[in-house]
């Protein structure tokens, strides 16, 4: 079984400065770290394969610099590390991400692709299922536990109330939630063992034959940031019990009463 | 010259960061409280390689070095003191005399079991009578056949009470001064005649096992010599040139753990309308704590990169632990004044580094024998 862990480099904070002009990260001074939810995506599968065999691939999108989070990956415990990076995918939106990603992981081969849910410093949630898309294969997003039976895999994915337990034929991609395994730590010895490993370099030339340059980097994404802001964090909700419907709806009336709703 | 640590060490020194915050410092209160090391979390460092760091993969070990040992000693040291000394006798003292002077099938034996991580190591060689003076060793080893009887009586033996393997020296030559006749042998928890005391009470480093070893009797064949019959001094001296590497590594830990808090406190600690961080007295006190405790990380590790390099390194290890005992000494008493009455409370961990922090001064070489290794190498008679 070949399983794929898409990983994201990102700052060390939920939230880091924008640049006001161009609603861009600063990312001077921050440092940087694999994304948490894509940690937990590498640690599922370390323990996937542990259980079922086969080898672990962590792929990365990003600058020469993303090499070190991929060195990570690969000290606790991945096989093989593909950095992809050239100046043509610079700027790339979430859909050209997924189109560059999706390219490269059809060279690169798989029977399972597991990326996290989101990525802190964009929280779009967005790549991970765009790559399944593009690809062609079965996707389930927010997934909270796994396990791997035969060609399938079993998977609980998390709702806000809910969950459903739903089995998936392979090839197939699933996104992580942090909550899905508690990452291991790096080990002493694998650190010095992942820098004399050789990082696979995947660079616009490599795809090209498969990849339409209008569709990635800047000129091929098609989102406009408008605005980004920091998300404001929700009040814990009130919660009243035991009532019959009659006293619930007046008690509703009375809450959107006493806020001016209606 | 090139004060940066390379790719490799700044992951390294990241995952013992991350680790020691994560694992470590959630549990240093009880652990120095309770006068007990956490044995969950032994194994749990056993796991991630820190108990076989600078030795190589084909033993079992991490195959990395000893400049990457110094910043794992100091970055657990930094919030335990008490983890730091554990690792370090492990490492420094009991695996090194194994690595050093044992045959490859000693190696295969001993050191594998210990550097993987499924054995701890302990280190016998101060007894109630011979501590910087080893002419008072009284531990002897008597031939038998084909083996030698053990007896004596160890103090202050690290790691004693959960250790597997000993290194342990004894006299096998009475005839002549203790120096030239000391021979090591290794011996296992299990032999008939091994009794390990409770922990001795302490001032510092609770947490840490260090208790009385008496050897009665105990039956060692020849196979468990480590190095040539009466050589075993040299041996025990290399194991502290290599050990006193890690006690610097660890006094800087301490220092730079104790600073770290305090700042986080005064600047928060508001008084006469300002934290007490706006004052140039404390700046300056900072200032100057912070340059010291640069001096000695930068010592330790010239006398690492120098093991590293197969050069002479006894001399260093000892002026880096001379220096950097004493600067943790002065940073944790330093951080104990800053952080004024709370900084003497145990709720902060200020005062228990305070208290950690003097037997780096005591251990592996007092400050005394350090100054006696590096005058020696000064060639001034």
């Amino acid at each position: 079984m070949k399983i794929i862990v898409c990983i994201k480099q990102v700052p060390d904070t939920a939230e880091v400065k924008l640049d006001p002009k161009t609603n861009t990260l600063i990312r001077d001074g921050v440092p940087s770290i694999i994304n948490h939810d894509d940690k937990a995506g590498l640690e599922t599968a370390l323990k996937l394969r542990e259980t079922r065999g086969g080898t672990v691939t962590v792929v990365c999108m990003g600058p020469p610099q993303a090499d070190v989070a991929l060195r990570e990956a690969l000290a606790m415990g991945a096989d093989e590390a593909y950095l992809l990076s050239a100046r043509e995918f610079g700027g790339s939106d979430t859909y050209a991400t997924a189109t560059i990603i999706a390219t490269a992981l059809k060279k690169i081969g798989f029977d399972l692709v597991i990326t996290g849910r989101q990525a802190i410093d964009g929280d779009t949630a967005q790549v991970g299922p765009q790559i399944a898309e593009q690809l062609g294969i079965p996707q389930v997003s927010y997934v909270e536990e796994a396990r791997v039976e035969g060609n399938d895999v079993i998977v609980k994915r998390q709702f806000e109330d809910s969950a459903h337990i739903l089995k998936v034929k392979m090839p197939c991609l699933i996104t992580a939630l942090a909550e899905l395994a508690q990452p291991r730590y790096m080990n002493v010895g694998k650190i010095v063992d992942a820098y004399q490993k050789e990082i696979k370099v995947i660079g616009f030339d490599d795809l090209k034959t498969s990849l339409n340059p209008d569709w990635i980097g800047i000129n091929g994404s098609p989102t406009n940031v408008v605005k980004s802001f920091t998300k404001q964090a929700k009040v814990a909700g009130t919660l009243m019990k035991d009532l019959t419907p009659d006293q619930a709806v007046a008690a509703i009336m009375d809450k959107l009463i006493e806020r001016h709703i209606i | 010259m090139d004060f940066k640590l390379d790719k490799v060490h700044l992951l390294q020194q990241q995952l013992f960061r991350t680790f020691a915050e994560t694992e470590i410092k959630p549990l240093a209160k009880d652990m120095d409280e309770n006068e007990k090391y956490d044995l969950d979390l032994l194994r749990k460092m056993q796991k991630y390689g820190f108990l076989g760091i600078p030795y190589g993969k084909e033993y079992g070990g991490c195959g990395s070095d000893t400049l990457a040992y110094t910043l794992c000693m100091e970055e657990v040291s930094k919030v335990d003191a008490s983890t730091g000394i554990t690792i370090s006798v492990h490492t420094s003292l009991a695996c090194s005399c194994i690595a050093n002077y044992g045959t490859e099938e000693q190696k295969q034996r001993f050191l594998r079991p210990l550097v993987d991580g499924s054995k701890i190591g302990c280190f016998g060689l101060t007894e109630p009578g011979a501590g910087s003076d080893v002419q008072g060793a009284q531990t002897v080893a008597v031939p038998d056949g084909d083996d030698y009887i053990i007896t004596g009586n160890k103090i202050f033996t690290t790691n004693s009470g959960f250790a597997d393997t000993f290194v342990v020296f004894a006299l096998t030559d009475r005839t002549v001064p203790a120096a030239k006749g000391l021979t090591a042998f290794v011996v296992d928890r299990d032999m008939p005649g091994v009794q390990v005391s409770e922990n001795i009470e302490r001032m510092g480093i609770r947490a840490a096992s260090n208790c009385i070893v008496n050897y009665d009797n105990v039956r060692v064949s020849k196979d468990r010599i480590l190095g040539q019959l009466n050589k075993g001094f040299k041996i025990a001296m290399g194991a502290l040139d290599c050990g006193r590497i890690g006690i610097a590594a660890q006094s800087v830990g301490i220092a730079q753990g104790a600073l770290n808090e305090a700042i986080k406190y005064a600047k928060e600690r508001k008084q006469f309308g300002k934290p007490i961080t706006a004052f140039q007295n404390t700046q300056f006190k900072i200032a100057e704590l912070q340059t010291k405790i640069d001096a000695a990380r930068l010592m330790t590790w010239r006398a690492a990169l120098a093991e590293d390099a197969h050069e002479k390194f006894g001399p260093l290890a000892a002026m880096a632990k001379l220096f950097a005992s004493d600067v943790a000494n002065d940073t944790t008493r330093y951080a104990v004044q800053m952080m004024g009455g709370y900084g003497y409370c145990r709720e902060y961990p200020v005062e228990r580094m305070m208290r950690d922090a003097k037997i780096t001064e005591i251990y592996e070489g007092t400050s005394e024998v350090m100054k006696i290794v590096i005058s020696g190498s000064m060639k001034l008679k």
